[in-house]
Parts: structure tokens; C-alpha cells; sequence
């Protein structure tokens, strides 16, 4: 490698790179959007569900069954006399849960031997499993209280279970979703960065025009490295901003791993582009392919919605092959619990693994040929 | 030959350009296809917030009869997967940040007296918050088997008789409500970029001047440019509809030419943007970068993964403009619930509304923008 004529290189793509505003759409609009509207926008929390109960019985006994719907935070109930009104509103997507109370609530009870019928839009599964759960237990507690208030059972003593989640004391989806975030951002951007310009260069012959000149491999690539690295560097500093002053996300562990795993990602995701672009040198199909196996598995795979630990084994072995996998579960950690080193030697060092791999398979593709 | 004809025969014309430009190129055919199938398949099996396995931990402080009874409850269910017994509560911290267990149990040492005196016996559940979805889900199926086994114990039957249905979707599979919703999703990326690039990549090559010259009228060009990516996204969409229908087995409860209407609707509202972006576009980079800062928001902000309902108010009302929002809304409800065409027409408003402002818009920017 002859300094010279890399930093000659180095030069000439820092203009271009000055001349299209594009890398800086790419590099750090792209992420702040994604932080800012996401981070806000995402939440798994039920909140206002709309129920509608149908009250065929409209003794106070009845109403009062129904009277933890009241003002709360997850439910918005909506009041009607028959199971037909709250099916028609279930229809016409009013209400997301019907209770029914049957008209015979109250006689039964008295019995022993009370129903309540709860129907759920399936549609929506998510919300349709939790508006099951808070509806059931808010059930499950007034009969309690009904039942202590007139002395029946009670008497073969239950289990109550109480749950405390750890790592999210604010208990906001935030704090969950914004180290994720990151990680989506990064992936997205140092991939489609990369590919983008360099498919483009391939498309327009200009790297052609480099391979006459005495340059090495080795010095194109490095040179193209340092000015996107520059720019999703930047662009990660400003989602970490945002994410602690922002969001108030803690920091429990050390910020010099969170900063040595991430330059190890951005050089993953900067060969994973360089490779996309040499193996196909097409704007169109740089671009799709960068989308498929950068955006939507690193939703999907990498533990960022759904933990790799409860999904069936296959995917969890597609998973592992992920390099965001590991950044994503470094930076989880690192936000919200703390230094394992254990975990973090070995996030790392795979991580690491990642970057020199994509690194010379980049250099082995991108050799002085003629397309 | 008739001015209707010739009209027609203009558009036949350039349709038939367009698709062979496309698809001429054996890896642009590639892409269209194979990424449809692998994400479908792998998204179809991740997508599920129906756990699969929990890793857990026990601090049976208990050692009881009762106490083994409800674990024995628990490691009946096949799904938890007990990794550690620990015998003090200090323990706990280890095998969660180690990310050994999902979730550790603390049975107290009274639990089993309390059970006898007819007390409640609480059951410390605690999860690891960096996935709180999944740990909220695996602290869900914990009180629900201490319910049945409250039961079991109990010697009357419950006061009230709780009974959830869930409707169209009776299983509560998660999958049944991602399947669908992937059908545009995964057409509209592609779909977009397409149309977008059609435009561009002429006005890169210096062609889009050359068809501007001939007989070809305006409007006859935007057609023309409409329809084949259209057509490949009608072809996609199909796809991924055969392997929900046969693959994944999700029977299509409503009728299939409402399901497709409103997938073609949907199309046309996204080549309606990608259209305008290309217009509007430089060069071929810079469509691809204006795609991408529409589509992260279009897909995050759908409803696809988290519930609009949960969005802050400002966020919500921007999903107005949102085709994906509409699309995955109609096409779940006529996919699993059967709505019918009224049912789900206000839905295709707000699509229609798209493709009515940026159809004409990109047919006028195309006369009035020369590069």
C-alpha cells in the first residue's frame, strides 16, 4: 500500500462524498428518523383498547363486575345493553374485545355458578392476547374481592403470582426498543451505504477508470472505508445521543465496549456492502439485495422482537448466523444491565471474526477485472 | 387504426419494453423471486409471539409436596425448560445476566403453609427486561398454569366462569396475523424501488428525452410506466399468498377478488410514490435513498408489528398517507375475518387518495422536469 496514492484516493472520495448529499441522508437522517419516529412509535403495551361490554344484566352487581374498565389506562369500554350491539361493534372495528355479562350474572352468582364470555379480535393477535390476560385477571379479581366481601371460598388458598421484570424499571417499550433501534440503523445504513456508491461506480465504469491507474485493491477499498466509516460513526454518536439524553435509556455498563463493538459493526456492515457491490456491480440489485439480507432479518432475526431464545431451533440457528445477532445482544446488555464480560469478550470477538471475514472477501472480489 | 386503439397499442408497447428491461437480466428475475420465498418461510416461523421454549430458573425455597406439584406443572408443559435449580436468592442476578434463564421462579419457604391455611401464596416471577414482549408473554403463561393448578387445588368451582374466544384467529397464532400483513409488505418494497427506477434509470441513460419524442403522449408514458411494476408486484403478491394458503395452511375466509382489489389498489398507490420519487429524482441513487426514507416509516409506522392504536396522536394521524397502514388493515380483515368489500372500502379511501395525488403529479413532472 503506497500512502501516497491513498491519500490521493482519499481525497477524491471525500469531494464526492461533500458533492451528493445522498451518504448524508443515508448515513445520518436515516438513523435519527428511524431512532426518533420508532423509538416514539413503538410500543407493545395495550393502552385505550376499546371494549365494549354488553351489560344483559343491569344490576349493580353486574356493573360493578365490569367496573375496573373505568379509568384505566388499558381499556376504553363502551357500554351497551346486548351481545348484538358489541358484536355489530366489533364489526365495524370500534371495539377491539367484547365482554358479555349474561342476563342471569347476578341469580347466578348468587349460585355460585356465574359466566362471563369474553370474545377477543384475533386478528390482531398481540393485542388480543394481552386484552385476554388484563381482561381475565381484572375478572379474576373482582370475584376474589366478591368472594372474600361474602365469605366464600377461598378457604383452599391460591397461588398469586407476582411478576417484577428486571432491566426495565421505567418499564417503557422505549428502553426496550432504542438499543435495537441502533442497531437496525446501523445495519441499514453502513449496508445500503456502501453497496449504493460503490454499485454505482461499478454501473458507471468509473472504478474501470481507477483499475488503469496504478492504485492497488487494497488501497481503493481503504480508501472508500474511511469516508463511510466517517459518516455511520457519526451517525451512530448522534443515536447514542439521542438515545441517552432522548430517551433516558441507562448506560449500566461501560461505554468504551458499547464504542469498540460498534466501530467492530460498522466495519461488518461496511464489507457486507463493499461484497454486495462487487458480487453483483448493479445499482437495482445492490440495493434489493442490501434490503433483504440487512432491514428485514435484523427486524426480524436478530432478537430485536422476538427473542431468539423461544423461537423454534432452525431460526434460531439462522439467527446466530446474523453478525447483528451479537451486536444486537451486546448492546442490549451493555444499556440495560451491565458489563458481562463473558458475554462481551465473546460478543466482541465475534464480532470481529465478522469484520475480517467480510473485509478480505471484499478485497478478494474487488480485483482489477473488466466487467 | 382508431385513436383508442392507438392509444392502446402505445401502452402495449412500452409495458412490453419495460417488463422485458426488467426482466431480461437473469439476476433481476432472481431477485424478484427468491427473496419473496425465503422471507415468507423464515418470517412465517419467526413471527410468533407464541413462545416456544423458556429457558428458567427455580429458587424452591419450599421443598414441598405443593411446591413440586407446581413445578411439575410447569416442566409439564414442554414449553419451559427448567436450566438451573439455585438455592438462594442471590443466584438469581447470575443466571439472568448470563442469559441462562428467561425467567426465575421464587417459591417461599411458607408457601406450602400458606396454601394450607388458606392464604394466598405469593410466587415471585422475575423476567429479563431486555425483551420485555417475551418475558411479559412467558410471566403470562406462568399465571395462567397457576391458575389451572388454583383450580385443581381448589375444592369448589370458580364464582365465575370465565371463557375466552378468540374470533378468527382461535388459536391465538401469531403467525395467522403476520402471514397476511407480509403479502404487501413484501411486495411494496420492491414494487416502489421498481417504479421508481424506471424513470430514472432513462434519465440516467439519456432515453427518457428519446421517448418524450415520440408519439407517445404523456399520459400514454405514465400508464406505460405504471403497469409493469404493477404487474410484478400482483405476481409477488400471489406468491407469497400461495405459500400462506399452502404452505403455512391459513385459509382465506373472504373472497379472493376483494383480496386482490385491494392488494391492487394498494399497488397502485405505491408505484403512484415510487413514480413521483423517480420524477422528481436526479439519478438512479438518489431514488433508491428517497425510497428507503419513505419505506422505513411506512413499514414501522403500519401497524405490522406494533398496534397503530399504540402511537403518539401525531404519529397516528401520519399514518393517514400511509398505503401500508390501509393495505395490511384490509387485506387481514378480508384474509381472516372475511370482510367483505363495503366492510373494508373505507380502507381503499386513503389509497386511492395517494394514487390520485402522485399519479398525476409524476405524469406532470415528467413534461415539465427535463434533465
Amino acid at each position: 500500500m503506497n500512502i501516497q496514492r491513498f491519500l490521493a484516493l482519499l481525497k477524491k472520495e471525500f469531494k464526492q462524498l461533500l458533492r451528493d448529499l445522498s451518504s448524508f441522508l443515508i448515513g445520518i437522517v436515516i438513523p435519527l428518523m428511524l431512532l426518533v419516529i420508532m423509538g416514539a412509535g413503538l410500543s407493545l403495551d395495550v393502552k385505550n383498547l376499546p371494549v365494549a361490554v354488553a351489560l344483559e344484566d343491569t344490576s349493580p352487581t353486574a356493573r360493578d363486575a365490569a367496573a375496573f374498565l373505568n379509568g384505566s389506562a388499558y381499556f376504553s369500554p363502551h357500554y351497551v345493553t346486548s351481545s348484538k350491539e358489541a358484536v355489530a361493534l366489533l364489526d365495524q372495528r370500534q371495539a377491539d374485545a367484547i365482554v358479555v355479562i349474561p342476563p342471569d350474572f347476578t341469580k347466578r352468582l348468587a349460585q355460585g355458578q356465574a359466566s362471563v364470555q369474553l370474545i377477543l379480535y384475533g386478528v390482531d393477535a398481540t393485542t388480543a392476547n394481552a386484552a385476554n390476560q388484563y381482561l381475565t385477571s381484572g375478572l379474576e379479581a373482582w370475584q376474589a374481592k366478591w368472594a372474600a366481601m361474602h365469605g366464600e371460598g377461598g378457604q383452599s388458598g391460591a397461588i398469586s403470582v407476582v411478576h417484577r421484570q428486571w432491566f426495565n424499571d421505567a418499564n417503557t417499550s422505549a428502553w426496550m426498543f432504542v438499543p435495537g433501534l441502533i442497531v437496525i440503523a446501523m445495519t441499514l445504513s453502513g449496508v445500503f451505504l456502501t453497496a449504493l456508491v460503490m454499485a454505482r461506480e461499478w454501473e458507471r465504469g468509473t472504478l474501470e477508470a481507477l483499475f488503469v491507474t496504478p492504485v492497488r485493491p487494497l488501497e481503493i477499498i481503504a480508501a472508500k472505508i474511511v469516508p463511510y466509516f466517517t459518516i455511520a460513526m457519526l451517525g451512530l454518536l448522534i443515536c447514542l445521543a439521542v438515545a441517552y439524553y432522548g430517551y433516558g435509556v441507562p448506560m449500566h455498563g461501560s461505554l468504551f465496549f458499547v464504542l469498540l463493538a460498534s466501530v467492530e459493526y460498522i466495519f461488518v456492515v461496511i464489507g457486507m456492502g463493499l461484497m454486495i457491490s462487487s458480487l453483483v456491480k448493479n445499482q437495482f440489485l445492490a440495493c434489493q439485495i442490501a434490503l433483504v439480507i440487512s432491514l428485514l432479518p435484523t427486524v426480524m432475526l436478530s432478537g430485536f422482537l422476538f427473542d431468539l431464545r423461544s423461537v423454534p431451533t432452525a431460526i434460531a440457528v439462522i439467527g446466530h448466523i446474523l453478525p447483528a445477532t451479537y451486536y444486537m445482544e451486546l448492546l442490549k446488555m451493555l444499556f440495560l444491565a451491565g458489563t458481562n464480560m463473558a458475554i462481551v469478550g465473546k460478543n466482541c470477538l465475534v464480532l470481529f471474526g465478522y469484520a475480517v471475514l467480510f473485509f478480505c472477501l471484499s478485497l478478494k472480489l474487488t480485483r482489477k477485472e473488466v466487467a | 387504426m382508431s385513436a383508442a386503439m392507438l392509444t392502446l397499442y402505445h401502452i402495449y408497447a412500452l409495458i412490453i419494453k419495460e417488463l422485458l428491461s426488467t426482466l431480461k437480466d437473469p439476476k433481476s428475475r432472481v431477485i424478484l423471486v427468491v427473496p419473496v420465498f425465503v422471507q415468507g418461510l423464515v418470517f412465517g416461523y419467526t413471527a410468533t409471539y407464541n413462545l416456544e421454549h423458556v429457558p428458567y430458573a427455580v429458587v424452591d425455597e419450599a421443598h414441598s409436596y405443593e411446591s413440586d406439584r407446581f413445578l411439575a406443572q410447569l416442566d409439564g408443559t414442554g414449553i419451559f425448560d427448567r436450566v438451573a435449580t439455585l438455592s438462594s436468592p442471590t443466584q438469581i442476578s447470575q443466571v439472568i445476566d448470563s442469559q441462562q434463564a428467561m425467567l426465575v421462579l421464587t417459591l417461599p419457604p411458607d408457601f406450602s403453609r400458606r396454601l394450607y391455611a388458606g392464604e394466598t401464596a405469593p410466587v415471585q416471577v422475575i423476567t429479563d427486561g431486555r425483551n420485555p414482549m417475551t418475558s411479559a408473554l412467558a410471566a403470562g403463561y406462568v399465571t395462567s398454569i397457576s391458575a389451572r393448578f388454583n383450580q385443581q387445588r381448589s375444592a369448589h368451582k370458580p364464582l365465575v366462569d370465565i371463557r375466552s374466544r378468540i374470533w378468527y384467529n382461535p388459536n391465538n397464532i401469531t403467525r395467522n396475523m403476520f402471514l397476511p400483513s407480509l403479502i404487501p409488505m413484501l411486495a411494496l418494497t420492491q414494487v416502489m424501488i421498481l417504479a421508481g427506477l424506471s424513470v430514472a434509470r432513462e434519465r440516467e441513460n439519456g432515453t427518457f428525452d428519446q421517448l418524450l419524442v415520440t408519439p407517445l403522449t404523456p399520459p400514454e408514458i405514465l400508464v406505460g410506466k405504471a403497469v409493469p411494476p404493477i404487474l410484478i408486484g400482483l405476481a409477488q403478491a400471489t406468491f407469497m399468498l400461495c405459500l400462506a394458503l399452502f404452505w403455512f395452511k391459513i385459509p382465506v375466509v373472504g373472497s379472493l377478488a376483494t383480496l386482490y382489489l385491494t392488494i391492487f389498489i394498494f399497488l397502485v398507490s405505491c408505484v403512484g410514490l415510487g413514480l413521483s420519487i423517480s420524477a422528481i429524482a436526479k439519478n438512479m441513487q438518489q431514488v433508491m435513498v428517497y425510497c428507503f426514507l419513505l419505506l422505513m416509516p411506512m413499514i414501522l409506522l403500519s401497524g405490522l408489528a406494533t398496534p397503530v392504536r399504540n402511537m403518539p396522536q401525531v404519529l397516528q394521524y401520519l399514518t393517514y398517507v400511509n398505503p401500508m397502514r390501509f393495505a395490511i388493515d384490509a387485506i387481514r380483515r378480508v384474509y381472516l375475518e372475511g370482510a367483505g368489500f363495503f366492510a373494508v372500502a373505507p380502507d381503499y379511501v386513503p389509497m386511492l387518495a395517494v394514487a390520485v395525488v402522485t399519479l398525476p403529479l409524476a405524469g406532470w413532472l415528467f413534461r415539465n422536469k427535463l434533465s
